[in-house]
């Protein structure tokens, strides 16, 4: 139903309109319009199959090339991490506790169909199909640095538009302060998941400011592709200047709430995982120093290197903590 | 035992030993260690510091179910000394890779960081054991205050296997394996007295 007008915020609500303008790609703007109008006119008349032939689906598997538009917001000057460790190293407990399980068994995740519900405090719950969602703005690549709770990093060039833009599609009420998302779960497909003694589905939150940040990312890609699986495909949040594990992967809710809702390893252990867990190289983690990091596929003596506050996203974002204790509200 | 039985198996030891070693040598030299190098190092020597403690600490219980293995002990200590060594080569690890050579940054560490401090500890408690594992340090202290020594080996490797749960995320059960093998190991030698003396008054 939203496929109709997937135009309604104007591009200048996000970045300035000229810097938006020089990086905007008018052509693939106009076409997204247009096939965005025929699927609406072929969905009111009941005619599905019409909208698939005007408006074809956007392959679902992993590898598959993105039309990708440049953004303002990227970082620069990083050396990228390859696509091989940024695909053979994850953090997906669902699908096995060490790092080369989930490239290895995330291939069972069902990514088509894929709905994300979007519930709790809005004017009215809806249900968004993944290609529409993949359809509602263009797709931007944006290069942020990932910064992992275990003190490892990497440079990712994710493909995606900011949270904002789907967030406004929703229509919260002004009641709703946070937001949950929710990621998939099966324990027929994911197995693996009891290898932890975690509840699941995976839980994460922000508050209302910080998912409406520009920064926070609705992402569908990486290296101009399709998210492999075992990167939470086939759509997941990004939050750079907080610890990765805040950017909850495969969502498949996204819940408005009026208080700070649980999340999984600030519920597994609130004394090492906070609620907020912004990048911090002043507060420890009680385990380990915060204050440097491993920088993934550089050789083992040249890895280590100086952690930034906010990841180095502090200009954009200190001003959201304004007044706030961060060593409190770690 | 022939003696060249005992010379072949003692090659094979050394070479299973040295394989973990070896893969390390050759990752590194072929830039092959996988996306975190640091953490590639430290976690397989540490892997290797408590599968060769265990095995260690298998040999006792198994001799004294099967008097024939008796043999066994012949190699107890090549398997600590080789587990000694992981262990000096997992600190060094730490020390260069994690701590930079940072005095400031392990003292911290040994302070805060309980998994550290427990880590340490067990490398402490494995020292003297290394130290005094020749024939003339067990001369020199005589057979039964160097066994009542060498005893330490039980904590040490008590405190590894804390030091790995420690060290993982809470909720995570990797170490889960090498705890209960050890628990079964641990627990094996007052459970085989227990059933030997009951046999012997039967007797």
């Amino acid at each position: 139903m939203l496929i109709g007008k997937p135009s309604d915020i104007p591009s200048s609500e996000i970045t300035p309109r000229e810097e938006y303008e020089r990086y905007f790609n008018r052509r693939r703007f106009l076409r997204t319009a247009v096939s965005g109008a025929v699927a609406a006119s072929a969905a009111a008349l009941g005619a599905e199959r019409l909208a698939e032939v005007f408006s074809p689906r956007i392959a679902a598997l992993a590898g598959t090339k993105l039309q990708t538009v440049q953004s303002p917001l990227t970082t620069a000057g990083e050396e990228l991490t390859s696509m091989k460790d940024l695909t053979t190293y994850n953090n997906y407990y669902e699908f096995g506790v060490d790092k080369d399980q989930p490239s290895q068994n995330a291939g069972a995740l069902p990514t088509r169909p894929w709905t994300v519900r979007v519930e709790g405090l809005v004017k009215k719950p809806k249900t968004f199909d993944i290609d529409t969602l993949l359809k509602l703005r263009p797709l931007e690549d944006r290069v942020y640095r990932h910064r992992c709770v275990e003190a490892w990093s990497m440079v990712i060039p994710w493909v995606g538009y900011s949270l904002s833009e789907f967030i406004r599609q929703c229509d919260p009420l002004p009641s709703a302060k946070y937001v949950q998302f929710l990621s998939y779960y099966d324990k027929k497909v994911e197995k693996w998941a009891s290898q932890s003694a975690i509840s699941w589905p995976y839980s994460e939150g922000l508050r209302m400011d910080e998912a409406m940040h520009p920064l926070t990312l609705l992402t569908f890609g990486l290296y101009g592709e399709v998210l492999p699986n075992q990167n939470g495909a086939p759509v997941r949040i990004v939050v750079p200047w907080k610890y990765g594990f805040k950017s909850a992967k495969s969502i498949v809710a996204i819940r408005f709430v009026d208080r700070q809702p649980p999340t999984t390893w600030n519920d597994q252990s609130s004394s090492e995982y906070g609620f907020y867990s912004n990048v911090n190289p002043n507060v420890d983690h009680p385990r380990w120093s915060q204050k440097t990091e491993r920088r993934i596929g550089q050789p083992f003596y040249a890895q280590r290197r100086t952690t930034l506050m906010f990841n180095g996203y502090g200009n954009q974002v200190a001003s959201l903590y304004n007044g706030m204790d961060l060593k409190r509200n770690f | 035992m022939k003696r060249s039985t005992l010379i072949a198996l003692k090659t094979l030891t050394w070479l299973v030993c040295l394989w973990p070693l070896g893969q390390l040598v050759w990752g590194a030299a072929t830039n092959n260690l996988g996306a975190d190098p640091t953490a590639a190092i430290t976690f397989a020597t540490g892997l290797a510091t408590l599968r060769l403690l265990t095995i260690s600490l298998a040999i006792t219980p198994l001799r004294r179910l099967f008097p024939r293995l008796t043999w066994l002990v012949k190699f107890r200590r090549l398997l600590g000394l080789f587990a000694f060594f992981y262990a000096t080569l997992h600190l060094g690890a730490y020390i260069a890779l994690y701590a930079g050579f940072d005095v400031n940054t392990m003292a911290a560490d040994i302070a805060k960081r309980r998994f550290i401090t427990v880590g340490l500890a067990a490398w402490l408690l494995l020292l003297p054991l290394a130290a005094t594992s020749t024939h003339w340090a067990i001369r020199k202290l005589g057979g039964k205050r160097w066994n009542r020594l060498h005893k330490l080996v039980y904590v040490a490797a008590v405190c590894g296997v804390i030091h790995y749960w420690w060290q993982v995320k809470p909720g995570v059960l990797t170490p889960l394996t090498i705890t209960v093998i050890l628990g079964v190991l641990l627990a094996a030698r007052p459970v085989l007295t227990f059933v030997q003396k009951r046999k012997q008054r039967a007797a």
